[in-house]
């Protein structure tokens, strides 16, 4: 175990320096120029020297992705233009945002995708199977943040219970005042992993019910729900690694989600980084949303060889 | 003496529509305690359906007909929860491939544990003791260490000795073996063989022993019972049978056998093919294939009867 562990981890190392290039290579590769957006179109081009001098711009681009990285490895990410804040500042603070959003609403699509896909997986072809599977193909199929509107429209707009835009009074609790801002977002984002593990799960189980050794334990005597605690022990691992993989890619925050419910996390952050062309904030915004998911990616395959024997060959 | 088993026109039916499938039709069949009864035949002539059907381990849309009691207990009638307590522990099963038999993420010392708190309660650590106990009967190496593997860690002989070694967890009467020997190479088979011939007799369980190799059947059995096309066509002595077999699939089966160990590089098969179960013919389920067929085989199911005073044989062209 410690072994696999140990490899898997020195597999991260290329992967993430790949990601830092392409990151810093963001910057050249965008169309325009990176300082169009903080000086007057008409400064003179001594001016515009003396500000490529300034960020360094006027440097080989190897000394320039050199410097940026151990700055960003310092934790600087330079400053936002738009706010003149630090970056990673920004990032910390809306991170923590995502994080919630996207931790509420795996937690709430695994409990409900996983419930009715075992049931579906154990009652296949009955009229359970059909319901809990069309479910999970709505889930999967509808647009979420045509959804969230619906929501919004249903719950904010005519019923008036929940509050449809924003995180709440600042700060945070876990307090209702609180808690109300959090679910609508987290009901909608968690549609399309509800769909997915469901269906996953179903096919898992599925596919360890019609495995001789389910026969076996009841030639042995087992007790149904005895036997039923394989099957989830069996099912487990896959069932969590994609719920891993779910939660990786909410992490990386909805765009679409949080511009919807105006819910200040990454993908909010990004939105605005993008519309306002502040290429500090979007090159560490990627930067971080791009390390956070290899990284969710390595827990999942550490947590799934702790749980399956199979995997530590 | 009242039988161990007693399996009387036993029948099973898979599917329900045009074309049922009757996998076992008419089978009656009784063991003595301590005794062993090896079930041969092709595959697909039902024997593992057979054996199945004493642990009610069908799926809930076969039909089945008939009734068996095994030590006095009508099987048919046992209630779901008196089932799961016959199962393993009057009754106990081990399987053709043992690694598709065993759950892949559990030791195998926590699955032979779980059967044995499951039908003689105790603790964990009992039952760890009681596992320890089983792995050294079928002596398994280093059995201690042995426990904490799981199945893909250890070989296929190595797993079906752990798997005889759950099925005699509980210590029951019967033990089921369904072609336990056929996944594995040649000496293995042989190490097993004498393995459950030696447990057998320490345990005097009553076995029956599904294979197609009448080689094994000799190696293991008292009397030998043969089927075709979900009926017993043949059942008598082993040694009887093997001498002479009455039935001519029987010799058909002996015959390619004895063609195979005269070296020759190909095996003399019976001409021809086992029927389509769903469309059985009228008579004799062998007559297509039979060299002495009748008139009378086309149109009739032969009776099992006893020609000769010792086992029985249906055919009406026996010998
Ligand atoms: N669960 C089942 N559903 C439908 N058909 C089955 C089932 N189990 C066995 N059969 C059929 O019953 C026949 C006998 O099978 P089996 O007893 O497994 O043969 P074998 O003698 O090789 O052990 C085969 O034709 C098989 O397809
Ligand atoms: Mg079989």
């Amino acid at each position: 175990m410690m072994a696999y562990a140990a490899k898997r981890i020195l597999q991260v190392v290329p992967v993430a320096v790949g990601v830092s290039v392409v990151c810093f290579m963001l910057i050249h590769l965008a169309p325009g120029d990176p300082l169009a957006a903080i000086l007057p179109s008409d400064a003179s081009a001594d001016l515009q020297a003396q500000m490529r001098a300034l960020y360094g711009l006027d440097r080989p681009l190897p000394v320039q992705y050199g410097l940026w990285l151990i700055r960003a490895l310092h934790g600087d990410l330079g400053q936002s233009i738009a706010t003149g804040r630090p970056v990673t500042g920004e990032i910390a603070g809306a991170a923590v945002n995502t994080f919630i959003l996207a931790g509420v609403a795996t937690v709430l699509g695994f409990t409900v995708g996983a419930t009715l896909g075992f049931l579906a997986g154990l009652a296949r072809g009955t009229w359970v199977d059909r319901i809990t599977s069309g479910i999970a193909m709505l889930g999967v199929s509808v647009p979420h943040y045509w959804l969230g509107l619906v929501l919004v429209i249903v719950f904010s707009v005519e019923l008036n219970w929940l509050p449809a835009t924003g995180a709440g009074p600042g700060g945070r609790s876990l307090d209702w005042s609180y808690l109300r801002f959090l679910v609508l977002p987290a009901v909608t984002l968690s549609v399309i992993p509800m769909g997915i593990i469901a269906r996953t799960v179903r096919s898992l189980v599925a596919d360890v019910t019609a495995q001789d050794f389910v026969s076996a334990l009841g030639a042995k005597g087992m007790l149904r729900r005895q036997v039923l605690r394989h099957v989830v022990r069996n099912v487990a691992p896959t069932a969590l690694s994609v719920m891993g993989l779910q939660l990786g890619y909410l992490l990386g925050g909805s765009i679409l989600i949080e511009t919807v419910f105006s819910w200040p996390g990454t993908g909010f952050l990004l939105n605005t980084a993008i519309f306002t062309r502040d290429l500090p904030l979007l090159q560490g915004t990627i930067l971080v949303l791009a390390m956070i998911f290899v990284l969710i990616n390595l827990g999942v395959d550490l947590l799934q060889g702790a749980i399956d024997p199979r995997i530590q060959r | 003496m009242t039988p161990m088993i007693d399996i009387r026109d036993l029948s099973v039916v898979f599917g329900r529509g045009p074309k049922p499938v009757p996998a076992v039709d008419g089978v009656t069949l009784a063991l003595a305690p301590g005794e062993v009864v090896a079930l041969l035949g092709e595959s697909g002539s039902g024997k593992s359906v057979t054996l199945r059907s004493l642990l009610r381990l069908h799926p809930a849309s076969a039909r089945v007909g008939g009734t068996i009691r095994v030590d006095g207990t009508d099987v048919m009638a046992l209630s779901p929860r008196a089932l799961a307590d016959f199962r393993g522990r009057t009754v106990s099963m081990i399987f053709q491939e043992p690694r598709l038999a065993l759950d892949p993420v559990y030791t195998i010392g926590d699955q032979i544990a779980e059967a044995v708190r499951r039908h003689r309660g105790g603790t964990r650590a009992q039952a760890r003791a009681r596992a320890l106990d089983l792995f050294d009967r079928v002596r398994i190496p280093s059995a201690k260490r042995r426990l904490d593997n799981y199945p893909h860690e250890m070989s296929g002989g190595m797993l079906q000795r752990a798997m005889i070694a759950m099925a005699l967890s509980c210590d029951p009467k019967v033990l089921l073996a369904d072609e336990p020997t056929t996944a594995l190479d040649a000496t293995v088979q042989i190490q097993i063989l004498l393995l459950v011939r030696e447990l057998q007799r320490e345990y005097g369980l009553s076995v029956i022993f599904v294979t197609h190799d009448i080689g094994v059947a000799a190696e293991v059995a008292d009397r030998v019972a043969v089927m075709y096309a979900g009926r017993i066509v043949e059942e008598g002595a082993i040694a009887d049978v093997i001498r002479s077999p009455q039935h001519p699939y029987a010799r058909g089966l002996l015959d390619a056998r004895v063609e195979l160990a005269g070296g020759r590089d190909r095996l003399i098969t019976i001409p021809g093919a086992p029927p389509d179960l769903a469309d059985l013919p009228p008579g004799c389920s062998f007559a297509p294939r039979c060299a002495r067929v009748s008139g009378e085989c086309r149109t009739t199911v032969p009776p099992l009867a006893a020609p000769l005073g010792r086992g029985q044989v249906a055919c009406f062209h026996p010998g």
